[in-house]
């Protein structure tokens, strides 16, 4: 039976592979008594011993395919194994007690799980994880359910899964992995950033990948369209090998543009430049030829840990990038937490709206030790590179005002110290509520520089939460409404003699791109994995004719009319 | 019964791959060896036993070693210990 699972396509491509099914099976089991405890704990210990030839096996592996420092983790998995401390008391207590195998292993390794835990010391925090890991295995053998070895495939596959967490993909061949996807996730989530730095496709928030794939079956995974074939058809199949050829055809053709400017075919040009995370996503921006980076989320920084990040460990990430970035912009977004990304530590109490509620420069500007610390540590970095700061939702012209007065006074307080600043620090703020769009002209004689934020954007402007799926028809981003905003934004940067970039998934969209370009543009910053196809688009793009087009677009009435022109133009 | 005295050197002490190393020189012996520090010994063919104990930089540490190759077992673990630059 062939069926077809839609989705969110998060990393472009296409794979066509058997499915293998990365699903933690279940390991439940109910206590007994046993009457012959002899036997019971010779049961345990073959379980053991498959168990170890297993792991044997599987770290022989994992030295040949992911090296010696991979494979180190099933070395310590097999020492747990055969650990005295752990046998000997689940042995003891199948003895004394009378109870089944699978009880007394659960109990006593949960025992020291919960004493590795407590300790005051990362690492020995991580080893529970591996008692953990090593007692699923005998568990497993004990109730005969087959585990998932991920480090043992062999053969080119399509991964299926809930979700994708760094430790899953850590375990991951490359080589023999071509794609995944998820029931969960969107373009944002882990899942979907991790398979965009890996350039393989995925399709994430499928919703019953989990349950419509078996083991073998055949997929494939549409990350153009956001779709995935199960067990398809003979001629699906042929159909999507010869878009899987055009679309490498078509690879090789954009990374000859990764060391050559962005120019439109008559001769403008405009600045296409990365968003990023983290310093370690800098591969991927030299690797795709960014010009710049138009946004570096620093809440990631925050994420993901139990305190603040110190003002010294902000530096360093800070001057990583950088000096990375070799003199190429750098727009360092503020601290934007609140809404869907929550700090726990923080402590902040439960809203009904978070979205429209305590986030981001409005957090930043009641707690300002916590944003000062921030402040200081990008004012320090600024002397390694060309930096840039922005303010996320900033919905007045007196918080901008606030958010800046904040920055000279952490300024000075360096220059008193005697630490050295950059002077040519440009400063700028997101536009992504709509009364900051409708008062560009006012804020432009104050600001640097705008940048569109577009997921905020229209979501505020169409009054659609953009995680409810039920309203998801709202997001419309070529609404004219939208596009009105955008060249108010535009028009009122360019009067001031300052610009106007866009750091939202817009940016990088095939059909925005023309709009945008024609609105006037300065700089369209997205995914890295985009930058080298947009760079294709705008060569061949008149941005005078483009300028047309644009002021038709404003002038119609509906999100589907604007799309219809532009395919109409482009020839989509 | 054989014992001998070591002072940690490591700046990390005994974590990780040392430790993984010493419980497999250790598990070689048909002896019982033990790993004593700060008064509380363990077995030290037990990697949990040895994390356990939490040995840091400049600690004194006592290996005990009780069987047939008790002597053959404390010279290996004395060589482990220097050539992965533990004491």
């Amino acid at each position: 039976m062939s069926s077809i699972l839609k989705g969110i396509a998060a990393s472009s491509g296409i794979a066509i592979a058997k499915a293998y099914r990365l699903v933690e099976p279940d390991l439940s089991f109910e206590e007994t008594k046993v009457e012959n405890s002899g036997m019971e704990v010779e049961r345990f210990q073959e379980a053991l011993s498959v168990s170890r030839s297993e792991l044997e096996a599987i770290r022989d592996r994992a030295k040949v395919d992911l090296g010696e420092d991979k494979a180190a983790i099933f070395e310590a998995h097999l020492l747990v194994l055969s650990d005295p401390e752990l046998t000997g008391p689940i042995e003891d207590k199948i003895k004394l007690e009378s109870v089944n195998a699978e009880a007394a292993l659960k109990e006593t390794a949960d025992m020291f799980i919960t004493m590795f835990e407590q300790m005051d010391n990362e690492y020995m925090k991580e080893r529970a994880a591996d008692i953990r890991d090593v007692t699923k295995r005998v568990l497993s053998h004990l109730l005969g359910v087959k585990i998932i070895n991920p480090s043992m495939i062999s053969e080119e596959v399509i991964i299926i899964a809930e979700d994708l967490t760094p430790s899953d993909t850590a375990q991951l061949n490359r080589q023999y992995v071509k794609g995944f996807t998820t029931n969960i996730g969107g373009r944002t989530s882990h899942s979907a950033i991790m398979a965009r730095s890996m350039e393989i496709p995925a399709v994430v928030g499928t919703k019953e990948a989990t349950v419509e794939i078996e083991n073998g079956d055949l997929v494939i995974v549409d990350g153009l369209n956001g779709e995935v074939h199960v067990n398809p058809t003979e001629e699906v199949i042929e159909q999507y090998k010869k878009e899987q050829a055009g679309f490498a055809e078509q690879k090789a053709e954009w990374a000859k543009l990764v060391n050559e400017e962005t120019v439109t075919s008559d001769g403008q040009h405009v600045e296409l430049a990365a968003n990023i995370g983290t310093p370690a996503d800098l591969e991927g921006v030299r690797n795709n030829g960014a010009e710049g980076i138009g946004l570096y989320r620093t809440e990631f920084l925050y994420m993901g840990r139990n305190e603040l990040p110190t003002e010294d460990e902000q530096f360093e990430s800070y001057k990583a990038v950088l000096e990375g970035m070799e003199g190429k912009p750098v727009v360092v977004r503020t601290l934007d937490i609140g809404g869907d990304k929550e700090l726990p530590y923080l402590n902040l109490p439960h809203e009904m709206n978070p979205f429209l509620g305590f986030r981001a420069i409005r957090l930043c500007l009641e707690e300002t030790d916590l944003f000062k610390v921030q402040l200081r540590a990008l004012l320090r970095a600024s002397v390694y590179g060309n930096l840039k700061i922005m303010f996320p939702m900033i919905s007045t012209l007196t918080e901008f005002r606030n958010a800046k007065a904040l920055l000279l006074e952490v300024k000075e307080e360096l220059v008193q110290e005697g630490v050295s600043v950059s002077d040519d620090i440009e400063i700028g703020i997101m536009v992504e509520i709509p009364s900051t769009a409708v008062m560009a002209d006012q804020f432009a004689k104050e600001v640097d520089f705008f940048s569109i934020g577009t997921n905020d954007l229209i979501q505020y402007t169409m009054a659609a939460d953009r995680m409810n799926e039920r309203v998801s028809y709202l997001y419309q981003p070529y609404n004219p409404a939208i596009l009105r905003l955008v060249k108010m934004v535009i028009d009122a940067s360019h009067k001031e003699g300052k610009w106007t970039g866009m750091c939202g998934e817009m940016a990088g969209d095939e059909i925005a791109i023309p709009l945008l370009l024609g609105l006037g543009l300065d700089e369209f910053s997205m995914s890295a994995t985009s930058v080298l196809p947009a760079r294709s688009q705008l060569a061949k793009l008149s941005k005078t004719e483009m300028e047309s087009l644009a002021q038709e677009a404003l002038g119609l009435s509906t999100n589907e009319e604007v799309i219809s022109i532009v395919k109409n133009a482009i020839n989509l | 019964m054989a014992q001998k005295q070591f002072t940690v050197k490591a700046e990390t002490g005994i974590h990780a791959r040392p430790a993984t190393i010493l419980v497999q020189t250790a598990s070689k012996f048909d002896s019982d060896v033990q790993l004593e520090y700060k008064g509380k010994k363990v077995n030290l063919k037990s990697i949990m036993g040895v994390m356990s104990l939490g040995v840091g930089k400049d600690a004194e540490i006592v290996i005990h070693a009780d069987g047939s190759d008790e002597q053959e077992a404390i010279n290996s673990l004395e060589e482990t210990l220097k050539n992965e630059g533990l004491a």
